[in-house]
């Protein structure tokens, strides 16, 4: 699956979207899905929580192991989805459609974050 | 050091495998959805590459006294095409690799070790044969292993070959030709569910898989790897090396006390850890240690191996060795020790999930069965 030039990436695999309202959404990618494998269990922030770029805020359970959810920006968490926490599978099937995770009103962005074309050259693809 | 690939490495590329590091074999880990496959073995049929099995040949007029010596097994006392699920434990009964040995002709034994500790499992044999007129020979090299697991694995195999499938009954081996190469063919598995092990030459591996796979996917076989292997056998209950086997246990301790027979007739009864298997017998009935049990939790998180498992007062009482996803149930699953006290069926306990304590439920093993 190809990485969405509309999106920017983090080296931990989260996509976020450009700020519309100050608000971002964010998910992880197909590349680290695939990686995953079978995702069985997504555990996010709560909504009012507050994240913090570059830190964990949350877990992805694999058949074969757990991971670090990762936020790429700091602010406050106005949105989390909650199909997402019913129907972990949909993390494999739509990465970078309805599989998005949680939203952001985005104070700042975690340094670093990448394009399309460097994300997909960062995985070797 | 790089790993060693199968003779079947080029075509599972060309499939699309995620790959793993096993045991230092690059093997399969899926191909898609490690779901999927689980599912497909239990529903129809699975296709797997086992090549990184350890083969060893015993052969010679004293092949079956060697090995009632070196193992825990009554193996002299097999019937020719029979297999048996075994041991081999060092003098103080610590499990050093759990085996499948084949009586494959009067005077020749085929045995199956693990990857893991096929090295160890050849060396302990070749020192143990000293004295025995039988040839230890390393047969890693001579075999690649495909297996067909599943419901229609009996139909997919009778379409490719004429050997006697009713005839040839669950843990036995028999020569056969299948898609026209020899092998020798096996109804054993991993996976709970009916199958075959076809033990084959490297060189015809890629034709036999061919074959199977062109067979095969008109009644939903699938190519599967290691990953739905190994929540396929641990669904049904069976024990992986590593887990809830190792060095530090007897067959006693991991609730598999039958394979051990001290009632072999051969060299005087006499078999390396005769000696400490009696004691374990005897305290396994006297004080039982830790049982081996399942686990169920009515939650999402995975209970995973080395994981604590704790009383509902939060005091720990044993350890996980396997968890996974059980694709059959639903639900989370594990294997544990847990203490004599708390190892009763339908006792609840909990499993510290990385600081939280997730209910779950102590269950008999194993959790599937397939219908029969």
């Amino acid at each position: 699956m190809s990485n969405p030039t509309n999106l920017q990436y983090s080296k931990e695999h989260e996509w976020l979207t450009a700020a519309e309202e100050g608000v971002s959404t964010i998910g992880i990618t197909a590349h680290a899905a695939d990686a995953l494998g079978d995702i069985v269990y997504v555990q996010l922030p709560e909504v009012g929580d507050t994240v913090t770029a570059g830190e964990t805020c949350g877990e992805l359970e694999s058949t074969k192991s757990v991971s670090d959810l990762y936020s790429p920006a700091t602010g406050e968490v106005v949105a989390i989805n909650q199909d997402v926490v019913d129907d972990p599978a949909l993390v494999n099937a739509e990465p970078f459609g309805n599989a998005w995770l949680f939203k952001v009103k985005v104070e700042s962005t975690q340094d670093g974050l990448l394009d399309a074309a460097e994300y997909t050259a960062f995985i070797g693809g | 050091m790089s790993p060693r690939l199968t003779a079947l490495d080029a075509l599972h590329r060309s499939l699309g495998a995620t790959m793993t590091d096993f045991a230092g074999w690059d093997m399969p880990l899926r191909y898609g959805s490690e779901r999927e496959e689980h599912l497909a073995v239990r529903t129809k049929a699975g296709l797997f590459d086992l090549s990184h099995m350890g083969e060893i040949t015993v052969t010679g007029p004293q092949a079956g006294e060697l090995l009632d010596h070196a193992l825990v097994g009554f193996i002299s006392a097999l019937g020719e095409l029979r297999a048996r699920y075994t041991m081999i434990c060092r003098e103080d009964g610590g499990i050093l690799d759990d085996l499948i040995v084949y009586r494959t002709g009067e005077t020749e034994f085929m045995v199956v070790a693990n990857a893991s500790n096929a090295q160890i499992v050849l060396d302990a044999l070749t020192e143990r044969a000293a004295g025995f007129d039988a040839v230890v020979r390393d047969d890693r090299d001579a075999y690649a292993l495909l297996a067909v697991q599943g419901p229609e694995a009996n139909g997919i195999l009778a379409s490719q070959t004429d050997a006697d499938l009713p005839g040839l009954k669950y843990y036995a081996i028999l020569p056969a030709v299948v898609a026209g190469k020899n092998v020798e063919l096996a109804r054993t598995g991993y996976t709970g569910e009916d199958g075959f092990e076809i033990f084959c030459a490297p060189a015809d591996a890629e034709h036999i898989w061919n074959a199977l796979t062109e067979a095969g996917a008109p009644v939903g076989l699938v190519p599967c790897g290691l990953s739905c292997r190994d929540t396929l056998r641990l669904e049904a209950g069976m024990p992986l090396y590593g887990h809830e086997l190792n060095t530090d246990l007897t067959p006693f301790d991991a609730g598999l006390g039958r394979v051990v027979r001290f009632d072999k007739t051969t060299n005087n009864g006499d078999f390396v850890g005769r000696k400490a298997l009696e004691a374990a017998a005897a305290e396994a009935e006297s004080n039982p240690p830790r049982k081996l049990v399942g686990l169920v939790s009515e939650g999402k998180r995975v209970p995973r191996a080395e994981y604590d498992v704790v009383s509902t007062d939060g005091t720990p009482i044993g350890r996980i060795t396997s968890g996974a996803p059980s694709p059959t149930l639903g639900k989370p699953i594990a294997i544990a020790y847990v203490d004599a006290a708390h190892a009763a069926p339908g006792t609840a306990v909990a499993v510290d999930v990385r600081g939280k304590h997730e209910p779950v439920e102590v269950v008999a093993l194993p959790f599937y069965k397939r219908a029969r």
